[in-house]
């Protein structure tokens, strides 16, 4: 692809084809964002330091700031708003719904979209391979505990347990 | 938003279609793997290649091989990710997987790669800031300006070494693979680097780097032991590498330490690794060959934590790095 010239290319996000022009300098969280309005994703630091623009890409979490759209072609590429089925949220959700996970939110898009990758091949993750898995992605509100317990719990109603939060986690201790 | 200046990509399908592109376009081409790199470096207009080639289609360079001699040949474009869990990787060399875990994160480890990381750019915090930034208070020699900024007085830049692996595979004596106009050449790793911030790479610039190969593990042991500020995402302020030889009864026949983190190349802690050779692993002997390494660590303030702390902690990290290979 030469400089500075759109060409036109099919991605497949969120299992639907769009069609988008875009430069071959253009970061997938660019076209994302700007040439999908597929806004969920967010834009954070755009140097790999926070993780808030975490996609998932064949089913493996990445940075859509350091990643080029044109890589993506042919991929599939899932984003925040790609993980509820219609109106019906995903477990995850609503455990960081729930427990008080999302605070200011902006973190939360990558959050989702890391601990997702997590959930589908680990069903019973352990505290610590949730904070292997989230440790890319920055929170400046929640101070990690509620987002490493709705994971947690995220995971034991995915198993088909009958799991309610803590009283601790939702009242405090 | 932070974008990436303009470019022709290329995606060439063999190593000899990439080292042609490289070297007709020459100063304005760069090769990418991850980009976890180059991409911020562009971003921050540290490195402006008008012609970006792309290795993710070049056969050979994805696959981990087991030569029958005992060696494991790496290709360059093997995510960090797949070695930090390649379950033949962690048993035969348990310090390599570790050091390749402890870079970053692991979103970036799924997108990085080890030749990445073998040919990081080195760091420095009048450096690794936007161009505004670093406009503001006029470009270093590094890029754009004549200056130093952490070493006025000085003629050469210190920017530092910061991969994770470098340290720990030259101190193993792995060797690395390199497709040039000429053709392939094996060197050794420790070969491949040289103490210049700016000019820390002694490849030409073509040059293709496609496999990195791990000795045989028989009759050595090695360890990695990393200093930063956050258990998670920091580059190394100070990583040492130490692979120990021993004979049969215990005594160590050769030692290599290298310090990362603290220089432009992996410096090697020469005087510590002489106490080693020809005595048992002891304690006292441990802790005499980490004093010696407060020396080699020349660190400056260019890189995060106190200047001085990172020299006076290197003995004692050299000391664990040491006692981890008993
Ligand atoms: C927030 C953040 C934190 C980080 N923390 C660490 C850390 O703790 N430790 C650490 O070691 N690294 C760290 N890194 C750096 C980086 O992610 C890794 O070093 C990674 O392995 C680089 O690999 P890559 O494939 O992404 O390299 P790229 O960016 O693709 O390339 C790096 C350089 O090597 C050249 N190159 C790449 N492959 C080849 C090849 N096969 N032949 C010839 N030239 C080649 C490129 O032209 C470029 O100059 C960090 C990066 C970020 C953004
Ligand atoms: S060591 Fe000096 S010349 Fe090198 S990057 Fe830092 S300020 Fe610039
Ligand atoms: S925006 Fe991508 S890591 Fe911060
Ligand atoms: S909820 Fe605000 S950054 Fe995480």
């Amino acid at each position: 692809m030469s400089e500075s010239k759109k060409a036109l290319a099919t991605f497949h996000v969120n299992g639907e084809p769009h069609e988008v022009a875009f430069a071959p300098h253009k970061t997938l969280l660019e076209v994302l964002r700007e040439e999908m309005n597929l806004t969920g994703t967010k834009h954070g630091c755009e140097l790999g330091e926070c993780g808030t623009c975490t996609v998932q890409v064949d089913g493996v979490p990445i940075l859509s700031c350091l990643s080029l759209a044109v890589d993506a072609v042919g991929k599939d590429v899932r984003t925040v708003e790609g993980l509820a089925q219609g109106s019906e949220l995903t477990p995850l959700q609503h455990c960081m719904a729930d427990l008080g996970a999302a605070q200011c939110g902006y973190c939360t898009p990558g959050v989702l979209m890391a601990a997702d990758a997590l959930l589908k091949h680990n069903a019973k993750p352990s505290r610590d391979d949730i904070k292997e898995a989230l440790a890319g992605n920055l929170c400046r509100c929640t101070g990690y505990l509620k987002i490493f317990e709705a994971v947690e719990l995220a995971a034991a109603r995915m198993r088909g347990e009958k799991a309610e939060p803590s009283k601790e986690s939702i009242y405090g201790s | 938003m932070l974008r990436l200046p303009t470019f022709t990509y290329h995606r060439p399908k063999t190593a000899t279609e990439a080292v042609a592109i490289a070297c007709q376009h020459g100063k304005a081409a760069m090769y990418v793997a991850g980009g976890t790199d180059l991409y911020p470096n562009m971003k921050r207009r540290h490195q402006t290649p008008t012609q970006v080639i792309s290795l993710q289609d070049v056969p050979g360079l994805h696959s981990i091989d087991w030569l029958p001699d005992g060696r494991c040949a790496i290709g360059a474009m093997v995510k960090l990710s797949a070695l930090e869990h390649d379950a033949k990787v962690k048993a035969a060399h348990p310090a390599f997987a570790h050091a390749v875990r402890e870079i970053s994160t692991p979103l970036l480890r799924n997108m990085g790669t080890i030749g990445g990381n073998l040919l990081l750019d080195t760091r420095c915090t009048y450096y690794d800031q936007t161009h505004e930034w670093r406009e503001s208070i006029d470009f270093c020699m590094k890029k754009d300006g004549a200056i130093c900024w952490v070493a006025p007085g000085s003629p050469r830049c210190w920017a530092v070494q910061s991969s994770d692996t470098v340290p720990l595979v030259c101190a193993m004596e792995a060797e690395v693979e390199l497709v040039g106009l000429d053709g392939v050449r094996t060197i050794k790793a420790g070969d491949l680097y040289r103490d210049d911030g700016i000019q820390y790479l002694t490849k030409k610039p073509e040059e293709l780097l496609t496999r990195l190969i791990l000795p045989a593990p028989k009759g050595w042991k090695a360890s990695y032991l990393k200093l930063r500020r956050r258990d998670t995402y920091d580059f190394p302020v100070l990583g040492v590498g130490a692979c120990v030889w021993t004979d049969a009864a215990g005594t160590v026949t050769k030692a290599n330490i290298r310090l990362g983190g603290a220089g432009s190349y992996a410096i090697p802690a020469t005087a510590s690794e002489k106490l080693l050779v020809g005595n048992k692993l002891t304690d006292e002997l441990v802790a005499a060959a980490g004093s010696e390494a407060m020396k080699p660590a020349r660190t400056m303030d260019n890189t995060d934590l106190d200047v001085y702390w990172r020299r006076k902690v290197a003995p004692v990290y050299v000391a664990r790095a040491l006692m981890a290979c008993r």
